[in-house]
């Protein structure tokens, strides 16, 4: 489904991001994403979701090369994924509901079938009774549960998360995991960074989970 | 089919419930544009009604021609022998040499140059009407009696009715420059608002951008917000014309009426009006789609 082969990824005037990555994620996985702070998660994410192009090496989405689509054809390889980013980006001029609409309109759904997805897509992460609420209202799980909606709500076939627990206290990170979890159990691929494994991963999904430990841009077993 | 229609709806809709919020700056908006557009439409509306004015009046040329000053009085009877038997010819008037050089010294503003003269100088002189009027049966009149004895020049003057036309032409002209320029104008003055409005929304823009949205989605609600600027620029500035050439025809009745004619200002035609309507829509499409794939170019970059 992913296929990274030898890429790197330097941005100008810096050193390699990520240097000569090679892995595979199969439709399913659980994929963990770990290493500190600057070791290169953001952009491994960001090379996975099609936002970034790699420098060197081929990085194969769906058996597409990113690196030979044209700009034109990118927006529709984004929409493959579900993005969820570290600091929500969620927009705070429109309530909830429209916030989860974003990503339809973009589809070109709307009206009775669009409203349908979006009540669907905030029943999953608990927040249906706030549809109407302004996001800045929200507490800070919220939001990062009214981000995964509206990452869930044009039902992609890979679910990113970048740091999604960060700046959650532990309850709330549980939680979160355990929303993410879920979308893995129905067949979504799931790729979350975070700065270590979390200990709460089920035990019967131990067998699908996939650690890519980054240090420095490199890949360590 | 459907989907299509929702994708324009949908943007469509958004812009005009911004538009109400911000109610006021849209009319202002729409009155700078119009304002703008109504100056050459009023330039234009004059110029086209003189034009018909000038074309209302008959233009009779007249064939001067001037004999020469040692010009014998049996010649002089000849040319008018020739006048006279002419078929082309409708009227003439003969003024001898004496008559002209006292109508010049009566002339206040030739009197002066009468005085200095101590000789008249001036031919005698035949003012001659045709019977055929089109230039170029008056011009091969003029060659033909200019070729007759002892006729030194013969002139046409239908001048004045050219010079009109050559004044109405440059009038079309500078309205053609004006139109280029407040064109330009339009469009910087819509790409500006368009611009500041994508700042106002550049963070939609860009989580649109990452989730997989077109430049096309992007560009669609501002395309259609810079159209209906100019839709409402261009409804603007045609009442502006209308109420303008309203308020001219009252005096321009008055004048008509001592000079006992039934001219008005006409108002602009359904030429000028769509004219006037789709070059602001255009302004407007083009200003704003300047202005939004700049930002676009610019987020990419990011």
């Amino acid at each position: 489904m992913i296929k990274f082969d030898r890429v790197s990824k330097r941005y100008p005037g810096s050193f390699d991001a990520i240097k000569n990555t090679s892995f595979e994620i199969e439709q399913g996985d659980l994929v963990f994403v770990t290493g500190a702070s600057g070791a290169g998660k953001s952009t491994l994410l960001k090379l996975i979701a099609g936002l970034e192009r790699p420098t060197s090496g081929t990085v194969l989405i769906n058996n597409q090369n990113v690196s030979q689509l044209k700009a034109a054809a990118i927006p529709y390889l984004r929409r493959n994924f579900g993005l969820i980013f570290q600091d929500h980006k969620l927009l705070y001029d429109r309530n909830c509901f429209d916030n989860v609409a974003l990503p339809l309109h973009i589809n070109g759904i709307l009206g009775e079938e669009a409203a349908k997805r979006i009540r669907a897509a905030l029943d999953k992460v608990g927040l249906l009774s706030k549809e109407k609420s302004m996001p800045i209202t929200l507490s800070g799980g919220e939001q990062q549960r009214l981000a995964i909606a509206r990452a869930v709500v044009s039902r992609p076939a890979i679910l990113i998360a970048d740091e999604p627990t960060g700046n959650l206290d532990e309850g709330y990170a549980a939680d979160i995991l355990g929303v993410l979890y879920a979308f893995q159990q129905v067949g979504v691929t799931v790729i979350i960074a975070s700065h270590e494994l979390p200990h709460n991963i089920p035990d019967n999904m131990q067998n699908v989970v996939k650690v890519l430990h980054l240090q420095h841009g490199e890949l360590t077993a | 089919m459907n989907q299509w229609l929702n994708q324009h709806m949908q943007p469509l809709r958004m812009v005009l419930g911004r538009m109400r919020q911000n109610l006021l700056g849209t009319v202002l908006m729409c009155c700078v544009m119009g304002v703008t557009l109504s100056l050459p439409a009023i330039l234009f509306t004059i110029v086209d009604n003189l034009g018909q004015l000038a074309g209302g009046i008959e233009s009779k040329p007249q064939l001067s021609l001037f004999l020469k000053l040692d010009a014998s009085s049996s010649t002089n009877q000849a040319i008018s022998e020739q006048l006279k038997k002419h078929a082309g010819i409708a009227k003439y008037e003969f003024v001898t040499k004496e008559t002209a050089w006292e109508q010049m010294q009566q002339n206040a503003n030739t009197a002066d140059i009468g005085a200095s003269l101590d000789k008249n100088p001036l031919p005698d002189a035949y003012f001659v009407t045709p019977k055929d009027i089109k230039p170029e049966n008056v011009k091969r009149l003029q060659q033909e009696m200019q070729q007759w004895e002892g006729v030194e020049l013969a002139q046409v003057d239908a001048n004045w009715i050219k010079r009109l036309d050559t004044v109405l032409k440059l009038g079309k002209k500078a309205i053609f420059v004006l139109v280029a320029l407040l064109g330009f104008a339009l469009v910087a003055i819509i790409g500006n608002t368009i611009r500041l409005q994508i700042m106002t929304q550049l963070e939609e823009i860009e989580v649109s951008k990452l989730i997989g949205a077109t430049n096309q989605f992007i560009r669609r609600p501002f395309l259609y917000a810079g159209t209906l600027y100019g839709l409402g620029g261009g409804l603007a500035a045609w009442l502006i014309v209308l109420a303008v050439v309203q308020l001219f025809n009252t005096s321009v009745t008055e004048i008509a009426d001592l000079y006992a004619s039934q001219f008005r200002l006409s108002m602009p035609n359904v030429t000028i009006t769509l004219a006037m309507l789709l070059s602001a829509i255009s302004l407007g499409w083009l200003g704003s789609f300047v202005a939004v794939n700049r930002s676009l170019a610019k987020i990419e970059k990011l």
